[in-house]
């Protein structure tokens, strides 16, 4: 547990904390009305309205349009069912760029719909509330349908033969029993888009803004510390608050439901009903998730000269001495690969150790105060996922630059901040399965003569190894896509590939477009393939609690 | 057709060659051709082995699995266009399935609630039931909270409580452990009998079916082995999978002449008026009757097992297979001791050709 804490007292509460303080302290003293100037600019409040509305909105499309996916992933059987699977998680590990890409591909000047009937919707917040639902799908149909999934059906029969018919069944039984699951998806995806920032960066144009984006305006082109500082601490709070009812309705998860196998609850839809709403499903999948990326592998293509690998070419191509480039695309490529593993490597060990804290702590926690303090800990842990990236990355700036800690040349310093934001991931994936691991199994292996350390290496290694591959890969995929840390420290001669994607966007130019779409293709081919490996691993729906 | 709506008239339930067929048409059915009447009041236990139908046969009934043929009467009226709601049959869930989010009386007052009641009725009639299955004043508590014994007592209540014409019961035990069942057993049957409701239950448990039915059902592979009274089933099994599932492995084949059988343990007196011809016989191990050793088929004693009213006794013939018998404590003989064997025609029963 010391491990991890140090980590993030140092590599995270320490850098927000100090920007927070510059921005507030003026010559030693604290400047606190700054707060309330800021809360009343009419600007302001007009981000915040902005970022609450959009991600109710958000939040609320989602679920409109997840819910019957995910029924339909949990009830039904249908051949094809795991590539599918796969196939909408995607989007969740695509960097926010690609996906901001993708919509502006879809939905922006020049692109498909454009193209086809003149439809533009870059500059209406749709764009925006669509690669929401794009990024979230499967975070519904995760959390939700794989629950769904593990509710024994015979709680419905009970209740029809007891009289209800089939939909009152399922609003008195089903319906309150996945109630906090869908509370739990809910807050996610709420948590998601409050703090939304490449997506709207690349979407919103200057009439959008979220708190995030403002932060990151705030900062980087106004040098106007303390608005920043401020708007980081509303940010924080609404994030604090927010992981607070997410526990809530976590630990209300945990009552006493009666779970079954996944594999036995599913089978082959029967009627025109049900038939109609996988087909609905799978059309819904077809336009929403898969049309957006297949129009940027299109448009990625898609030269002056008619289709062909025209910007890929230039891509390869472009060495040092091109002017649009600092460095080369494929130096991009490589940077990108080696700060993720880096990261990923960093995450496992600090996410790793964190999970095994918590499950040792739970387990021997016999007071509610040391339940309390377990509980405190595993939220901790989610906060970088809620915390303004942007103040992250520029808070690392500020006060890692002086020794004994003078990280700002070190080349480490990206992989730490990204690690930052995969750690969330690696402890929510090994954590269920850490503490799935039955007390009882390591008794009967230290009966037999097996040493504690025997025992971790007979027993736990094995039930564990697939989950720390699957963090490694949710790692790896989230640190490939990091944007918002990563476009402040990364030195301008070592970019990844979402900051020399954003870089390409900000230029203007047919071929700079193209490719933009071109580098965020081979982006998304690379976190795709590290996803669709991860899925051959995972044998049924344990994606953790997201 | 007047034979019909005779029967009609009688029976509660009546299952018409009903069959279900899981996954590909080829293949054992789960259910095959079953034909059963329970009529009004009566108990009736369908006994099995897990795998031979027995569930699917409850869900049949109440419409939770639609049949491949045949017919499903209730008091009469054919049940095919009737969804399970509106059946006004209960179901006792083999796990209970008692619904998590809501307390106990939630959960008892569920099908009242489905059928509109009054709260004041819902309320009188849960205190009742309650009462009835000796958990008064449990209204408020948690399911979680219920031990085994409890929970099966709720299920009980709850599946009760809409007053259902036909009521099922899935293992409806099964979970418990020795004692409650024994006991709870009987309190079932009284309970019934107060009610007077027409119960089906289904069991793999013999002990449990023959304490609580008027009537058992024996099921092999989807289909009926045997109907009879316990009774009747204990003392006259059909075929040798029931006398086999009862427990008695005293089977081997014969051929009869006259008023004895010939069997590889020599002669074996078979009751009067058996047809003569090969057949398969049973000697239940109280029919195997210990002789001073030079006497009889001359065995010794491989096992012995005290079973508490008798011991239980493994014998290896000098020809034959194994021979179990059952005797009391102060005859039994020690494991090695060489005795003689006779056969008593009162237990000795000639069966069907099995159709296996």
């Amino acid at each position: 547990m010391a491990l991890p804490l140090a980590f993030f007292a140092l590599f995270f509460a320490y850098p927000v904390v100090a920007i927070v303080g510059r921005g507030l302290k003026d010559g030693g003293q604290w400047r606190l009305g700054r707060i309330g100037e800021v809360v009343a600019d009419p600007d302001v409040l007009h981000v915040l309205w902005f970022t609450v509305w959009q991600a109710a909105a958000s939040t609320a499309l989602t679920l409109l349009i997840a819910l019957p996916g995910a029924y339909v992933f949990a009830r039904f059987d249908f051949p094809g069912k795991q590539v599918l699977r796969a196939v909408v998680m995607v989007p969740f590990v695509l960097p926010t760029v690609v996906v901001g890409s993708a919509f502006l591909a879809l939905v922006g000047r020049g692109g498909l719909l454009d193209d086809l009937w003149g439809v533009r919707l870059d500059t209406s917040v749709w764009a925006i509330l669509l690669a929401h639902v794009f990024f979230n799908y499967a975070v519904v149909v995760r959390t939700v349908g794989g629950l769904w999934g593990q509710l024994d059906p015979r709680q419905e029969e009970a209740a029809r033969v007891l009289g209800a018919g089939r939909f009152t069944a399922w609003r008195r039984v089903t319906l309150p029993a996945l109630g906090p699951a869908v509370a739990a998806a809910a807050l996610m995806v709420f948590l998601f888009t409050f703090t939304s920032f490449g997506v709207v960066q690349i979407l919103g144009g200057p009439t959008f803004s979220t708190l995030e984006v403002e932060i990151y305006r705030q900062t980087a082109d106004f040098l106007d510390l303390p608005t920043a500082a401020v708007l980081t601490m509303i940010q924080f709070a609404a994030v604090l608050g927010l992981l607070a009812l997410h526990a809530w309705t976590v630990r209300r998860r945990e009552s006493a439901l009666r779970l079954v196998d996944a594999a036995q609850t599913a089978r082959r839809p029967r009627g025109r009903g049900q038939w109609a709403l996988l087909w609905g499903t799978l059309a819904v999948i077809a336009v929403l998730l898969v049309m957006p990326l297949a129009v940027l592998v299109e448009r990625s293509f898609a030269a002056p000269g008619g289709y062909g690998p025209a910007f890929y070419d230039t891509l390869l191509s472009a060495g040092s001495a091109d002017s649009t480039f600092a460095v080369a695309p494929l130096d991009a490529l490589w940077n990108s690969l080696a700060y993720g593993a880096a990261a990923t490597l960093i995450a496992l060990v600090v996410g790793g150790l964190a999970a095994a804290a918590l499950t040792l702590r739970t387990r021997s926690a016999e007071t509610p105060a040391a339940g309390q303090l377990v509980r405190g800990f595993d939220a901790l842990l989610m906060l970088p996922l809620g915390v303004s990236a942007v103040t992250v990355g520029f808070g690392f700036l500020i006060t890692l630059d002086e020794p004994p800690l003078d990280l700002r040349s070190s080349w480490w310093l990206v992989p730490l901040a990204q690690a930052l934001v995969g750690v969330p991931f690696v402890v929510r994936t090994m954590l269920p399965v850490l503490r799935a691991v039955d007390g009882r199994l390591r008794e009967a292996a230290a009966v037999l003569g097996a040493s504690p350390w025997r025992v971790w290496r007979e027993v736990d290694l094995p039930i564990v190894r697939r989950a720390v591959l699957i963090a490694a890969g949710f790692a790896f995929a989230v640190s490939l896509g990091e944007f918002g840390a990563t476009v402040f420290i990364a030195r301008p001669d070592q970019p990844t590939l979402p900051v020399a994607v954003a870089r390409l966007l900000g230029r203007a130019g047919e071929l700079n477009y193209g490719q933009a779409m071109a580098l965020s293709t081979i982006l998304m081919v690379v976190c795709a393939g590290a996803l669709l490996a991860l899925e051959r691993i995972r044998p049924t729906d344990h994606s953790g609690e997201f | 057709m007047t034979a019909q709506a005779d029967t009609t008239a009688r029976e509660m339930l009546r299952l018409g060659g009903v069959t279900v067929r899981f996954g590909t048409s080829e293949g054992q059915p789960a259910l095959d051709a079953v034909d059963l009447d329970v009529a009004p009041h009566e108990i009736v236990c369908v006994l099995g082995p897990s795998g031979s139908g027995k569930s699917t046969l409850l869900r049949v009934v109440a419409g939770l699995q639609q049949a491949d043929a045949g017919r499903v009467l209730l008091a009469g009226r054919d049940q095919s266009q009737v969804p399970t709601h509106r059946r006004g049959v209960g179901l006792m869930f083999q796990d209970h399935q008692l619904f998590p989010q809501r307390d106990v009386a939630g959960n008892v007052a569920f099908g009242l609630r489905m059928r509109g009641s009054s709260r004041a009725e819902q309320e009188r009639t849960v205190a009742e039931l309650l009462e009835l299955v000796g958990l008064p004043g449990a209204q408020r508590r948690a399911v979680a909270s219920l031990s085994g014994g409890e929970q099966q007592r709720v299920a009980l209540a709850r599946a009760l409580a809409p007053r259902p014409r036909l009521l099922m019961l899935d293992e409806p035990l099964g979970q418990l452990d020795r004692g409650l069942r024994e006991r709870l057993v009987v309190e079932l049957r009284r309970l019934f009998r107060e009610l007077g409701t027409t119960v089906l239950a289904v069991t793999h448990d013999q002990g449990e079916a023959f304490a609580l039915a008027d009537r058992v059902v024996v099921m092999q592979n989807g289909r009926i082995a045997q109907t009879g009274t316990p009774l009747e089933v204990w003392q006259r099994p059909a075929t040798e999978f029931v006398a086999r599932f009862l427990g008695f492995d005293n089977v081997v084949a014969a051929t009869v002449q006259g008023e004895a059988a010939v069997t590889p343990w020599g002669k074996v007196p078979v009751p009067e008026g058996t047809a003569d011809g090969p057949c398969r016989l049973l000697v239940r191990p109280a029919g195997v009757r210990l002789t001073p050793a030079p006497e009889g088929l001359p065995c010794t004693v491989t096992a012995r097992t005290f079973r508490g009213t008798h011991v239980a006794l493994l014998l290896q013939p000098t020809a034959g297979p194994r021979l179990e018998a059952a005797c009391a404590l102060r005859d039994a003989p020690e494991t090695g001791e060489r005795v003689g064997i006779a056969f008593a025609s009162e237990d000795v029963v000639v069966l069907d050709a099995a159709p296996e």
